[in-house]
């Protein structure tokens, strides 16, 4: 006899299944649970726009509720990913648009969203509810106006470092006036002032305002009556905080602040004046996340700031903390679990802060939880190197980025490997680093040894050799991604190790030595790989094959070749020829 | 994977990918191929003789976003379009004092491009094949004008986007733009 339990009964068992890869792994079992599970799955993540179509997605995931899809390789922040390159999510959106009703998130990253598609989302999804634009381009605040006067049941709007048009602030003013389930917010990439009566109103009528972050035309003398109007906010972001300090301002923003007896996260404070910072006092105790990136304000001050966030988790901050800073933040904040400290004058050939390797060392020592790190300085060794992995064997993120190029260990003029082999030696759980200094082979012969359980793996200016980017590509067993930009690393390794890129998601190499030649063989012999050439010089065909390509795309798909390449990309084919878009 | 020797590539032979024939392996180059592009920015000629000269630097370094950019000084980031070039690269006006200066820093970003100024008429020029391009901008108003018909704060204030047109095509301006819906009320040539 064969017992079996009712399908009703599995489907409800795998609906408390809600990581992806268990997901995956019920789909295995046999036939009948795949089918099961395919059913009732309702959300999908795609990290990569091409490696599947809508189509496909569709025809295995008929009831699906929730999408997140990524477009451009991460190196497109820095503008190595030329404009025009793809990522457009309207052919997403027209499928799901006619497959999908009841779908209620679309989630992106690195795409390109036009009004068009905007347009068709706010008339095509009658109970959509969350919208996330991350780093995402091409759209216009007429976009946003459409999913302000369509999308009734709407509960986050969220526009993170998305480079919007922004044509007017009038689309605020698109939400309907009985609209009140609005949680989520995040207008802080927009540049126009929107009309500041329709926010408080729009503040006002939504009870479950949870986030909400301004952006910089909102001036500080307005934020008090908007958190008056929302105390239960657990997120708030300022805009510019740079009107001259006067009394009233200064107390109404302190009684507005002492009424948000929930607020777990600050952001904003753009330009902010350091006179407005003891504003925030009375919710300091409580705050876990504080994001002064935007902060132009001096150690002092901001120290000032820090010392009473004795529960802070995340701090996000500008090189102005300096050493003395950090080791405040070391000794005040015990719960610390991630740092981030960017360049406030990124380009200059001196350092116009006292920041430097020993502010790392510094909290690396104090903060015993501390997981993740990204750090921007001017000077480094190896001795701190060694000093913050014996300090902090639970990083997981260690992304450095030392200014200048090449630059060697300051103290004995030596590379860094040894330092960045001590990261990955002791740091077993490492999932994310980025490397930056004077590097030779050495340093990814110890990555290629140690960092096993090493996802996403950044390079630029390092290496001397093939044999570099062999070490990491056979060694690192775990390894999703990998973005290089002007190291040696050739056609050998690249060749070698072909069958591991059908592994990852995808290798960016830009800048390298990776001949046109070694390209097309890639293309022919992985079928299973999109090998996509990126040359403004026109079609490498009207080169000599051992021409190095400017840039290299390597993605893993079922897709095949994508049909919306521009005229400067070539996708290398299994017949060997061109493929001309 | 045990060291291999010193001489580059020097890999096992049992690797089952390979190219017929030898390779060279190049050595590492930080500036290669036609029109490498240099962050403008440091091509700072114009301001800030006060700090010593920023060394010219490559593209996307040090990995800052752009919006992080302008934190310590305002900044006007235009995308410049060159007919005939398939990429679109990105200036930022603040950092020039005048048209001049716009140019030359026009000239660094297009290394193939130099400045030729024929009876007061500002053009760039293509050494390679001779064509000739007149820097052309997109006003808030949509319309296409000649770069430098405007006193320089006006055009930083009011210019959204560079191209470069060819000489041939730029006959005529101030009409319209070949490429661009006409309107009437253009003026500036």
């Amino acid at each position: 006899m064969v017992y079996s339990f009712p399908e009703e009964v599995l489907e409800y068992v795998f609906a408390f299944l809600s990581s992806d890869k268990d997901r995956n792994a019920v789909s295995l079992v046999c036939k009948s649970w795949y089918e099961i599970e395919r059913w009732c799955r309702r959300r999908v993540f795609i990290g990569n726009c091409y490696a599947v179509s809508p189509q496909i997605m569709i025809r295995r995931f008929p009831e699906v509720r929730a999408v997140k899809i990524k477009g451009k390789p991460h190196f497109a922040d820095f503008n190595l990913v030329p404009e025009r390159w793809g990522a457009y999510v309207y052919p997403w959106i027209s499928a799901m648009a006619r497959s999908y009703p009841w779908l209620e998130e679309i989630k992106l990253k690195r795409m390109v969203v036009t009004d068009e598609s905007l347009e068709l989302i706010s008339k095509s999804f009658k109970n959509f509810k969350v919208l996330s634009l991350s780093s995402c381009e091409g759209f216009t605040t007429d976009g946003l106006s459409s999913i302000a006067a369509n999308c009734r049941n709407l509960r986050e709007l969220d526009l993170r470092e998305s480079e919007v048009e922004d044509l007017s602030g009038h689309w605020l003013s698109h939400f309907p006036d009985n609209f009140t389930s609005l949680v989520s917010l995040n207008m802080s990439c927009l540049g126009s002032e929107v009309s500041f009566s329709a926010l408080e109103r729009l503040i006002s009528r939504c009870p479950n305002l949870k986030t909400l972050w301004l952006n910089r035309a909102v001036p500080v003398e307005k934020l008090a009556s908007l958190l008056r109007r929302a105390p239960q906010l657990v997120e708030f972001g300022t805009g510019a905080c740079s009107t001259e300090i006067r009394t009233d301002i200064f107390s109404n923003l302190v009684e507005a602040f002492s009424g948000c007896k929930h607020l777990k996260s600050l952001s904003g404070f753009w330009d902010v004046v350091p006179a407005y910072l003891p504003a925030m006092y009375s919710v300091c105790s409580r705050i876990t996340k504080l994001n002064l990136s935007y902060a132009t304000v001096q150690s002092p001050d901001l120290v000032e700031l820090i010392s009473q966030c004795s529960n802070l988790k995340c701090l996000w901050v500008l090189d102005y903390i300096e050493d003395a800073g950090l080791k405040a933040l070391s000794s005040y904040c015990k719960d610390l679990q991630e740092l981030r400290v960017f360049p406030s004058d990124p380009y200059s050939a001196e350092p116009n802060v006292s920041l430097t390797e020993q502010g790392l060392v510094t909290v690396s020592a104090g903060c015993p939880k501390l997981q993740s790190v990204l750090y921007f300085c001017r000077q480094m060794s190896n001795a701190a190197l060694i000093a913050i992995a014996r300090n902090r064997p639970n990083l997981i993120r260690f992304r450095l980025c030392i200014i200048e190029p090449q630059a060697p260990d300051y103290l004995t003029l030596e590379p860094l490997d040894t330092g960045f082999g001590a990261i990955v030696e002791h740091c077993k759980e490492l999932r994310r680093l980025s490397l930056s200094g004077l590097l030779t082979d050495r340093v990814f012969e110890y990555i290629g040894t140690h960092a096993k359980k090493l996802e996403m793996l950044s390079l630029a200016f390092a290496g001397d050799s093939d044999l570099g980017l062999h070490h990491v590509l056979s060694g690192c067993e775990s390894l999703r991604k990998l973005e290089i930009r002007d190291c040696p690393f050739g056609d050998r390794a690249l060749l070698a190790n072909a069958a591991k890129l059908e592994t990852m998601r995808s290798l960016w190499m830009s800048s390298c030595s990776v001949s046109y030649g070694a390209c097309k063989l890639l293309g022919q012999k992985m079928p299973n790989l999109n090998v996509e050439v990126i040359d403004e010089r026109g079609p490498p065909d009207s080169r000599p094959e051992s021409i190095s390509v400017e840039k290299l795309y390597v993605y893993r798909t079922v897709a095949g070749p994508r049909a919306d390449k521009p005229d400067f990309v070539w996708t290398m084919d299994e017949d060997g020829a061109l493929r001309f878009s | 994977m045990s060291p291999e020797s010193e001489t580059s590539g020097g890999l096992k032979t049992e690797l089952t990918l390979g190219l017929p024939g030898e390779l060279q392996v190049q050595k590492s180059g930080i500036k290669r191929g036609f029109c490498e592009v240099v962050d403008l920015k440091l091509v700072n000629n114009s301001k800030s003789e006060s700090q010593p000269s920023s060394k010219t630097q490559v593209v996307g370094w040090p990995p800052v976003r752009s919006y992080m950019k302008n934190l310590v000084r305002n900044c006007k980031y235009v995308k410049v379009a060159v007919d005939g070039a398939p990429y679109l690269r990105k200036i930022d006006l603040e950092i020039h004092s005048s048209y001049q200066d716009l140019l030359t820093g026009m000239g660094d970003l297009f290394t193939c491009l130099t400045i030729c100024n024929v009876l007061n008429e500002r053009k760039l020029m293509d050494s390679a094949n001779g064509e000739e391009y007149v820097p052309t901008y997109e006003d808030k108003d949509g319309d296409w004008m000649l770069v430098g018909d405007v006193p320089w704060k006006m055009f930083v204030e009011s210019c959204k986007r560079v191209r470069l047109m060819k000489s041939s095509e730029a006959i005529g301006l101030g009409a319209a733009a070949p490429s661009t819906p006409s309107k009437g009320s253009s003026t500036g040539c």
